[in-house]
């Protein structure tokens, strides 16, 4: 049996919010919902798991600063020790002033880019993917929120989703 | 009014032990002011001779402030002269310490204050109570400083280094200098720099309370703009003050982001007290409108300026150890030479401690991990101010005696019988501003 989803169309973030909680008061079901910016809190309101994206950047934050650390340990101090600011101490710690900036570039860097690909894995998207965006007015002024019909009556959930100040209702077969 | 009320009922609690404490502290540092010049002036005589020798001989030994003191070379007697002066100067340091420190606090609420009106701020607003009674405390501790500073130019204490005639005449980069630092020109800017702040700080307070009475904005929209402009006086003062009240206790030493360092530390401290106040009142119920976002916005707050604060302290230490030009390096040579656990120390509570503690989310909603990271933070605070003014009045002389403790201890019950005394004075929400229920439904 196919399932059966209703797209419905609203044109506002604050009137959006208002509807996802009479929805999910009513127990239907989202499926998904998609806006063409953030919205804060929709989250929250949709009842989704919070994000443990921040825990990995963390992580991989520290994964920098050891990269950070080590490589110019080796670089600087141990392979071709180097006079650095005139102060040829050779020492790691004498010259940690010199380093800290490089520290901190390379944990902001390997936080921020593995964030990023860590997202996308998650995610399931790469370049090229084909968009799965059912409607492109979503990417421009229109928000849609999809609603598994399952078993509630079709005419019920229409009338219900316009009542909450949907623009367009739309039934789908997928 | 109710809880003006109940405020009130709450200061004749509070009040008592604060002025006991006062007393306390008054009568056992007026004592340890005898003791302490008794003390120096039996050391003085073997110290003079001895360290004022090797204090030069110890700058020259370390290689990178070879010619450092080129300019005091000559005039060993003037130095001693000065050692002496040092050890007298400890109770005056530990009291300037303190009084600036709390002095610093309530300019800093001022800033953040007006920073909230200029920005329009909506989460804010059922704050703002707190934010005035923190600033009230500005009149008093900006007219001790500025006695203290009175003090100074009358050669009571010998604080500033420049401020001593027979010091200059044998310096030339002072008399190149003269013309910035002279006694006279000193009070007077430091006269307006205070009277500038206070008169904001007394139209805004009056603005915001007269606001709560009346049916129109207008008096919001005046707050606005007099924010605006305050933020802008306070910018130039703020640099100015630091220049002239912390930078000038080491007179040969600039350094280009002194200010903004000052800044940071004193932006910091003042929210972490806002944050501190906000969380005692509301654990005695008299906050309820105060909800969870609003202490994670001011840990953010925290957070956030604690590690701004790091950046510059880095940026600052960091250009001045790479190009190691003596005249510059001094200043931190004596800091790691002689404060190295004040100086580290402070590095680690005011940025390890809050990076780590404040780092998670979560951990900014609960109470008790602001209130310990805030503690933390003051702690480290008071250290950041104790080296910048220490080590050029005491020099190697230092350490956390009763004087410290005292001094700290009397600005402190003063600072909070101020505070909780203003807080008992008018309403504790302001009812009537325009932002006052999106603040009260402010949700992160």
């Amino acid at each position: 049996m196919s399932s059966k989803v209703i797209h419905a169309i609203y044109t506002d973030d604050d009137l959006l919010m208002q509807a996802v909680k009479q929805t999910k008061e009513a127990h239907y079901r989202i499926e998904e919902i998609y806006t063409p910016f953030p919205v804060h809190g929709l989250d929250k309101a949709m009842g989704l798991a919070p994000t443990r994206i921040a825990i990995t950047s963390f992580l991989y934050g520290l994964v920098g600063l050891s990269v950070a650390i080590s490589m110019m340990n080796f670089i600087m101090i141990e392979d071709w020790p180097q006079n650095i600011g005139g102060k040829p101490s050779f020492s790691f710690l004498e010259n940690l002033p010199a380093f800290v900036p490089i520290m901190f570039e390379l944990t902001v860097f390997f936080a921020a880019h593995l964030m990023v690909i860590t997202f996308y894995l998650r995610s399931k998207i790469w370049p090229f993917k084909k968009a799965e965006n059912p409607d492109p007015r979503t990417t421009d002024d229109h928000f849609l929120m999809e609603v598994d019909v399952a078993n509630h009556k079709i005419e019920d959930l229409s009338q219900f989703l316009s009542n909450t100040g949907a623009v367009e209702i739309k039934l789908i077969n997928k | 009014m109710v809880v003006g009320a109940i405020g009130l009922i709450f200061s004749f609690v509070t009040a008592p032990s604060s002025i006991q404490e006062v007393k306390d502290i008054i009568a056992s540092q007026e004592a340890h002011h005898g003791g302490g010049h008794g003390e120096s002036h039996a050391e003085n005589t073997h110290q003079v001779t001895a360290d004022a020798h090797d204090n030069k001989a110890g700058g020259n030994e370390h290689g990178m402030t070879a010619d450092a003191h080129n300019a005091e070379e000559g005039h060993d007697d003037a130095h001693a002269e000065h050692m002496l002066h040092q050890l007298q100067n400890k109770p005056w340091a530990a009291v300037y310490v303190a009084a600036f420190f709390f002095f610093m606090i309530a300019l800093g609420a001022l800033a953040f204050y007006a920073v909230q009106y200029a920005a329009q701020a909506g989460w804010s607003p059922v704050l703002f109570r707190v934010m005035e009674a923190v600033t009230a405390y500005l009149l008093p501790g900006s007219l001790i400083v500025f006695a203290l500073l009175l003090l100074s130019g009358l050669h009571i204490n010998h604080l500033f280094v420049w401020m001593d005639p027979e010091v200059v005449a044998e310096d030339e980069l002072l008399q190149g200098k003269s013309s910035y630092l002279n006694v006279p020109f000193f009070l007077i800017r430091a006269a307006l720099y205070i009277i500038g702040w206070n008169v904001f700080r007394y139209l805004l307070r009056r603005n915001s309370l007269r606001h709560d009475e009346v049916d129109h904005n207008r008096f919001f929209r005046q707050s606005f703009k007099l924010s605006a402009g305050f933020l802008v006086f306070f910018i130039v003062t703020e640099s100015m003050m630091s220049w002239d009240w912390i930078m000038s206790l080491d007179p040969h030493w600039f350094s280009t982001l002194f200010g903004w360092y000052v800044f940071a530390s004193l932006f910091v401290s003042a929210i972490t007290v806002i944050a501190l106040i906000t969380i005692f009142l509301k654990a005695r119920g008299y906050l309820d409108f105060v909800n969870d976002s609003h202490i994670h916005d001011l840990a953010k707050f925290m957070f956030g300026i604690s590690i701004f604060w790091t950046y510059l302290w880095f940026s600052q230490f960091m250009l001045i150890w790479y190009s190691n030009i003596p005249e510059e390096v001094t200043y931190f040579i004596t800091r790691i030479e002689d404060y190295k656990l004040p100086f580290f120390g402070m590095l680690a509570l005011n940025f390890i401690f809050p990076v780590l503690v404040l780092m998670n989310s979560d951990y900014k909603r609960v109470n008790w991990f602001v209130v310990m990271s805030g503690i933390i933070i003051l702690i480290g605070h008071y250290l950041d101010i104790y080296n910048m003014v220490m080590p050029a009045t005491v020099g190697e002389s230092w350490f956390i005696g009763i004087a410290e403790i005292a001094a700290l201890l009397f600005f402190g019950g003063l600072f909070i019988f101020i505070v909780f005394n203003a807080l008992t004075k008018a309403p504790l929400l302001a009812k009537r501003n325009p932002y006052i229920k999106e603040s009260k439904h402010f949700h992160y």
